[in-house]
């Protein structure tokens, strides 16, 4: 028989091992496969500048994720691998004392790991396209978004990336097996199962310390990520990740070692019923799982993050789009300081720039045109003060230097009736701040309750609130306008124009006649914008649907990613428990014999099978806290922000998986420990 | 000695397979033992005597007749209630020790007792008492794997009688051991029987082991073939008997040795 043929046969008759070693593999390239199909989705929708930094930074973030994703799935391979030798040892001793030379039983277990290898490749791309699929139409399904510029097709990059990955994933597992054979003795192979693994019990003061040192660890890598994204400073963050993964390993390193000790001491508790033999039991698998349960904390805490992030989005989507398209077209052009300002209003001027081309004012129902002033000088900076520092830090978009928007009181009301808000009366020297980006004008309500004056054109001007207006006076699609100064109509002077605006309502009509106009319109600006003539634009409808699709493709890869790293972690940590239950039949057979209760037993099971699963969530739970609060920085340049609901609806995706994957393990353990 | 039965056996008989094949195992076993009593069941392999300790400590189940512990019969128990019985009648010691690996000597004997509510801080009074007297106080805090056989077997019968059981069942437990482990194992069983009034059942085909004990009961074929008692004689006298009767058992003496 050739060996290879001796491999094959090798895999059908321990198949049931092979199958934990197997599944693994599979998960392990259908989460490497999906995710990199993500990663090689183009996201170039057209978006606005700020949500396309946003897009950038998540970028960043997913292609650090992605080499910590290809590390843990190295780690895991290895560690089944590993697991799957250590249960054939006697195999191998019998084939050592037939006579089989080393260096053939590791041409077999090559011929084992190629094999196995390329069937789990093979499987895991087949579901790795069918799972994507079916979560983009699941997903899909949820948003009114078109979702046909962001289908999830065949990736032959991210397949040929998965396949090259995991090769050298696979050549190192070779590597590992042929170092592990040529180190293993026969003595040891054939009486493996009879040596009990020694307790290598750790020194409880060491641990202590240790536990004390990466405590401190982490909150010092809390508190870095927490300011490297106010500074922006994101190529550190794989830096600070590495720093909070040290710090949790140690973390779980420390308490699993010092935890016994800690209910030793408790000796009510720890000789109640069958209390020392589980904690013993958990402590002693903990002791060895520490860098899967490091690995499975972080994968929650992904998790955690992911789904908390991708409900906020998708809850304030709907919200935002009722809330801040107010209006059909919204067209804005920067101006030339030096321009004529003494020229009529109707000479120059966006509706000139269109009725020159053939698009007539005509065509809108309602329409309100105004600018946007400013003053040399008159900066964020300068009104801010001391506080602008609070901007800048967090938000890309916030500058110091630049100029405080200002409008006309006799505009903005015009506007206010347009989109339907109130209007504002203000009489004599006084000033009103308009706007929606809560943490900019948090800034401000507090610069208005110190009365804070302003100088406009020489005129001094109070604020006549001591809060800001909630409100816009464009349309942008996210609450994102920082602060509009409305000040006294006479307060400025033309030449401080800086921007000409128009918002606009389409001429009453049928969705396809608005369409039509719009079309037309767009064409026009689109060829203006060639010629130089450069008039920005954003519509309603466009919006819609970008906003939507920004949205919706956010939501989707994190609920999708947050989803996958749950599954994969709570099918790892269920297979480990259940390869555990099977290892420790004789112990539970041995409590049964000096007249245990099945009961106190099932207790026992659940008790250790539920500490397992809750250790790493206890941790990644806190990891969360921070990693929401970084989230936040990114949802609120966004618009949105973390919810009461959307902790709640994490929670209850999280407890529906991870939960259903514990009640499972614990039942099928307690069939396997039944004997 | 006060006339306490503690345990009755009524003509039991365990069959095995199918009827084509049918392997009696234990085919009409009557005996009892006294309160205090060290009884030693000698046989061959194949004899019927491990079969015969696993139906008296109800991890199999006899085909007919009846075992009565302390006046109760266990063959009618099921469910928690052997678990229960078990756990409150019996204590037991296996070939193999049956020490859970991943607890220390002190939690291996502790647990007999926590299985049972015993209140911990009454623990741990007892289980020095005990390991005192049973010569393993300085192996309380070790791990199994850190202990020599006899170390094992000494904390095996500590955590079996700790509990105070009617009835100790003891399989083969010097079968693992060497001469001098065993000699130390049985020298505290000695102790146990006769200070603390333990009621002692072993099963051993070892005729060194069995003269420890102050009857010996010979066990063919599922029958019992034979029975003698120590009375006044020396171990060494005791021990020249049981070597005439394990002669004349016949078939593989060789195995009985």
């Amino acid at each position: 028989m050739t060996l290879s043929k001796l491999a094959v046969k090798n895999i059908r008759k321990s198949i049931k091992d092979y199958s934990i070693y197997f599944f693994t593999l599979v998960i392990g390239v259908i989460i490497f496969y999906v995710f990199n199909a993500i990663e090689s989705q183009s996201i170039a929708l057209s978006v606005s500048k700020r949500a396309y930094e946003t897009i950038e930074l998540m970028n960043q973030f997913l292609s650090s994720v992605s080499v910590f994703v290809a590390i843990v799935l190295g780690g895991l391979i290895i560690y089944a691998s590993r697991f799957l030798i250590k249960r054939r040892n006697k195999e191998f001793g019998v084939y050592l004392t037939l006579g089989m030379s080393k260096r053939k039983m590791s041409v077999m277990l090559f011929f084992e790991t190629l094999l196995i290898g390329v069937i789990s490749l093979f499987v895991g791309l087949i579901l790795g396209v069918a799972v994507s699929q079916l979560m983009s139409v699941m997903v899909a399904g949820s948003f009114e978004a078109d979702m046909s510029r962001f289908n999830f097709v065949f990736s032959p990059k991210a397949a040929v990336k998965t396949g090259i990955y995991f090769g050298i994933m696979y050549v190192v597992v070779m590597i590992f097996n042929t170092v592990s054979v040529g180190k293993c003795k026969l003595i040891d192979l054939l009486h493996g199962d009879k040596k009990s693994e020694r307790m290598s019990l750790k020194n409880p003061i060491v641990c202590a310390v240790i536990f004390v040192l990466s405590a401190a660890l982490l909150g010092f890598a809390y508190y870095r990520m927490i300011n490297i994204l106010k500074m922006n400073d994101v190529k550190q963050v794989g830096f600070v990740l590495l720093m909070g993964a040290v710090s949790t390993f140690f973390i779980f390193w420390s308490v699993s070692g010092m935890m016994l000790t800690l209910f030793k001491g408790m000796k009510g508790v720890y000789f109640k019923k069958l209390n020392s033999f589980t904690l013993r039991q958990f402590s002693y698998k903990a002791n060895t799982m520490v860098i899967s349960m490091t690995v499975i904390c972080l994968m929650l805490l992904l998790t955690i993050v992911l789904l908390g992030t991708a409900f906020s989005m998708s809850r304030s989507l709907n919200g935002n789009i009722k809330k801040l398209l107010k209006c059909d077209l919204y067209l804005y052009k920067g101006m030339d300081v030096s321009e004529d300002v003494s020229a009529d209003e109707t000479e120059s001027g966006i509706l000139k720039d269109l009725s020159d081309n053939g698009f007539e004012a005509d065509n809108f129902s309602d329409m309100v045109k105004y600018y946007v002033y400013g003053e040399d000088g008159l900066t964020e900076g300068s009104y801010c003060g001391e506080y602008i520092k609070e901007l800048t830090d967090n938000y890309l978009f916030v500058r110091e230097e630049n100029l405080l928007m200002i409008m006309k009181e006799s505009d903005y009301n015009k506007v206010a009736e347009l989109i339907g808000q109130e209007k504002i009366d203000i009489e004599g020297d006084e000033y009103v701040i308009v706007g929606n980006f809560e943490p900019s004008l948090e800034v401000r309500n507090r610069l208005l309750k110190e009365n804070k004056k302003i100088t406009v054109n020489g005129h001094e001007l109070n604020p006549k609130f001591d809060h800001c207006i909630n409100g816009m006076v464009s349309m942008i699609g996210t609450p994102s306008e920082e602060g509009v100064y409305i000040v006294p109509d006479d307060a400025v002077s033309e030449d401080m124009r800086r921007y000409e605006r128009v918002l606009a309502n389409y001429k009453e009509g049928s969705d396809a006649q608005k369409a039509a106009i719009e079309e037309k319109l767009i064409g026009i600006l689109d060829m203006l914008w060639d010629r130089d003539a450069s008039i920005s634009y954003k519509t309603k409808e466009e919006m819609k649907a970008a906003s939507t699709g920004l949205a919706a493709m956010v939501t989707f890869i994190s609920m999708y990613v947050g989803i996958i790293f749950l599954i994969a972690s709570a099918a790892v940590l269920s297979l480990k428990e259940l390869s555990e239950s099977a290892d420790n039949v004789k112990r539970y057979d041995v409590l049964r014999r000096i007249g245990t209760d099945e009961s106190m037993i099932n207790g026992a099971l659940f008790k250790q099978i539920g500490m397992f699963f809750l250790f790493p969530m206890l941790l990644a739970c806190v990891h969360s806290v921070v990693g929401f609060k970084t989230a936040n920085v990114i949802l609120e340049s966004m618009g949105s922000k973390q919810t009461i609901f959307s902790l709640l609806s994490t929670a209850a995706v999280i407890l529906a998986v991870y939960g259903g994957y514990f009640v499972l393990t614990y039942f099928t353990s307690k069939r396997i420990i039944k004997g | 000695m006060e006339n306490t039965e503690i345990l009755k056996i009524e003509d039991i008989e365990k069959y095995y397979g199918s009827k084509s094949s049918l392997t009696k195992a234990i085919n009409g076993i009557s005996f009892s033992v006294e309160k205090g009593e060290y009884v030693a069941i000698m046989g061959a392999s194949g004899s019927g005597k491990t079969t015969l300790l696993n139906c008296i400590s109800t991890i199999d189940k006899v085909s007919s007749g009846h075992i009565y512990v302390g006046g109760k019969d266990i063959t009618k128990l099921k469910g928690n209630a052997l678990n229960k019985f078990r756990r409150e009648e019996l204590g037991f010691v296996f070939q193999d020790f049956n020490l859970l690996d991943t607890m220390t000597a002190y939690e291996n004997i502790a647990l007999a007792l926590s299985i049972q509510g015993v209140k911990p801080h009454l623990i741990e009074t007892k289980i020095n008492g005990i390991a005192k007297d049973l010569g393993i106080d300085e192996v309380l805090n070790k791990y199994p794997y850190q202990m020599s056989g006899g170390q094992k077997q000494r904390v095996a019968a500590a955590r079996a009688i700790i509990t105070e059981p009617k009835l100790v069942l003891a399989d083969e437990p010097t079968g693992a051991l060497d001469s001098k482990s065993a000699k130390m194992l049985l020298e505290g069983f000695k102790y146990l029987n006769e200070e603390i009034n333990a009621t002692i059942l072993m099963v051993t085909h070892d005729a060194f082991t069995a003269s420890y004990a102050k009857r010996v009961i010979f066990i063919k074929d599922g029958k019992i073939f034979n029975e003698i008692t120590k009375g006044d004689k020396s171990r060494k006298e005791f021990f020249d008997d049981i070597i005439s009767i394990v002669s004349l058992l016949g078939g593989d003496q060789s195995d009985a040795l």
